[in-house]
């Protein structure tokens, strides 16, 4: 399968690789997918007193497409608010990266991985977790 | 020097050997007549070919020409021969003995002969790969009319106890097929030593012409008939109707010549390769060899590299062709079910990579990719989640997966 330039980019650079401390009250950390499936992503943030996203890093275990999908993800999340991370949907990763239909399960674990990330950092802070739509994979 | 990307999936197809070609570009040009033909000269260059051709074949299977049936391909012998052996031999019986491991082309012609009634006991493997003889034994009963097991594995390169079972078959009276599609040229195959009734095979994994091989059916001891499953003008003893191939016959016949003179130096010089490859990248922590490596083709290396998934990983060796035991490629998520059959969890068989090397593979190449896999490898580690938890010691089973 022929891979989008996009796509190739984030694999070969891919953005924001690493870990932050998940100890922290101020992180949050989305853990989504499963090794038997053949993609695990996990997403964190950084989120500052404005509920601006300060930070945020990726480690995916998954095609091409799964990298680029969270690669893209955290570029997208760094500078936005809590409530603007949250309306990302997976059809604008899908557009971003010209990902095609048998890829597509790819952005929707991206999307899951931002929320659940969102979900961490408000339990962190007292703040009760938001009900996700049923991942849809 | 190095071209690239460099060509490691030999077991999907090889090239062309260019000795094959020559022989065959005549039959391709001037020498076009169909060896049906009866009455003119056009027709007995095309049937002498077609006649010298069998006797390559013959030559380094050993048998004799007569028991050839070109096809076009092993896809189609599989067929020929499942579908075959169970109309023609309907009256004694209706049930085959198969194996989980075998190609598609095996398990769907099984899976049709099921659906119109017949009946089939799928063997599993062990953990290298291999069938038990004693569960085939087992398996036998009063209705067994065809056991089909595979010669050497498409993915792990595996090679199955042929005569022994071949003895169970002829011991019992039952016919005994073997796909032997990857083997065949590879490796010495005798069809009177193996005891072997039924065997395909195909030219275009011998570095013969695509579209072209062969359907082995024995003669004497016991005289083996299959129904036809093409309706035509009764070519190749009424068994595979359609003129024949010439171009693709003659370029079999000359790829079969090539692999009698050349396997034992082959051989020599392609799993040392293989043997260096496999070593080196045995060095990268947590990789594992699938299958048996005692009872396996010279050429075929079949290795997982345990916290990255196969499919990312041939994006990062781009510089080689390999394939994967992953199936993010396909619309499934199932990885591999070779792979799986031997005992791999799914996350192993996504992490898979199968290397088949050839003749025309160089020391030069081996050591390309050894280097390139290995920074792969490295650089995907350095992203992968799983990893990273490995490395701090959490085990991956006690994490509650969110299963999609």
């Amino acid at each position: 399968m022929a891979y989008s330039d996009k796509v190739i980019d984030h694999y070969n650079n891919p953005r924001n690789v690493g870990t932050l401390d998940k100890a922290k009250n101020n992180v949050g950390t989305g853990l989504v997918g499963a090794p038997e499936c053949g993609d695990v992503m996990r997403l964190q943030i950084e989120v500052d007193d404005n509920q601006v996203i300060t930070d945020a890093k990726f480690k995916t275990f998954g095609c091409g497409s799964a990298i680029a999908s969270s690669s893209l993800a955290t570029e997208w999340l760094k500078g936005k608010t809590v409530d603007e991370a949250l309306a990302i949907d997976n059809m604008d990763i899908v557009e971003e990266l010209a990902l095609p239909p048998v890829k597509i399960h790819c952005s929707v674990l991206a999307e899951d991985a931002i929320k659940s990330a969102i979900n961490d950092y408000r339990v962190k802070n007292g703040l009760p977790a938001l009900e996700l739509p049923k991942s849809h994979h | 020097m190095l071209t690239f990307p460099i060509y490691l999936d030999n077991n999907a197809t090889t090239p062309l050997d260019p000795r094959v070609l020559d022989a065959m570009m005549p039959y391709l040009t001037n020498k076009f007549g169909n060896a049906a033909s009866r009455n003119h000269a056009f027709g007995w260059h095309a049937e002498e070919a077609v006649d010298y051709a069998r006797e390559q074949i013959a030559s380094l299977i050993n048998c004799s020409s007569k028991e050839i049936i070109f096809t076009s391909g092993a896809t189609e012998s599989d067929n020929l021969a499942i579908k075959g052996v169970f109309e023609m031999y309907a009256s004694k019986g209706d049930h085959i003995i198969t194996a989980t491991t075998e190609h598609k082309a095996v398990l769907d012609a099984c899976k049709h002969i099921e659906k119109i009634g017949g009946k089939v006991t799928y063997l599993p493997v062990n953990d290298k790969g291999l069938i038990d003889l004693k569960q085939l034994e087992e398996a036998i009963t009063d209705k067994t009319i065809l056991i089909s097991i595979m010669y050497a594995n498409n993915e792990v390169g595996v090679i199955q106890p042929i005569k022994e079972i071949s003895a169970i078959a002829k011991k019992r009276g039952i016919l005994f097929f073997t796909d032997a599609t990857q083997a065949v040229g590879k490796i010495p195959v005798d069809v009177e030593a193996d005891g072997i009734d039924l065997m395909a095979f195909s030219g275009h994994k011998m570095y013969g012409p695509k579209g072209v091989g062969a359907l082995y059916v024995r003669r004497k001891n016991p005289r083996v008939k299959v129904t036809a499953q093409m309706d035509g003008g009764g070519h190749e003893r009424g068994m595979r109707s359609g003129t024949l191939n010439v171009p693709g016959i003659v370029g079999l016949g000359k790829a079969a010549e090539l692999a009698k003179q050349e396997m034992e130096a082959d051989t020599a010089r392609i799993s040392a390769m293989r043997d260096r490859l496999e070593k080196e990248l045995l060095t990268i922590e947590e990789s594992y060899v699938n299958g048996s490596v005692e009872h396996r083709l010279p050429h075929v290396s079949n290795i997982s590299f345990k916290y990255v998934e196969g499919e990312g990983l041939m994006m990062g060796v781009k510089d080689i062709a390999v394939s994967s035991g992953s199936a993010c490629t396909s619309a499934s998520l199932e990885p591999s079910y070779v792979l799986k059959a031997l005992g791999l969890s799914d996350d192993l068989a996504h992490s898979s990579l199968r290397f088949g090397l050839s003749r025309f593979t160089t020391d030069e190449e081996v050591d390309f990719a050894i280097d390139h896999v290995k920074e792969a490898v490295a650089k995907l580690r350095s992203m992968s989640p799983l990893w990273e938890m490995f490395k701090e010691g959490i085990d991956l089973n006690s994490i509650e997966w969110a299963e999609h």
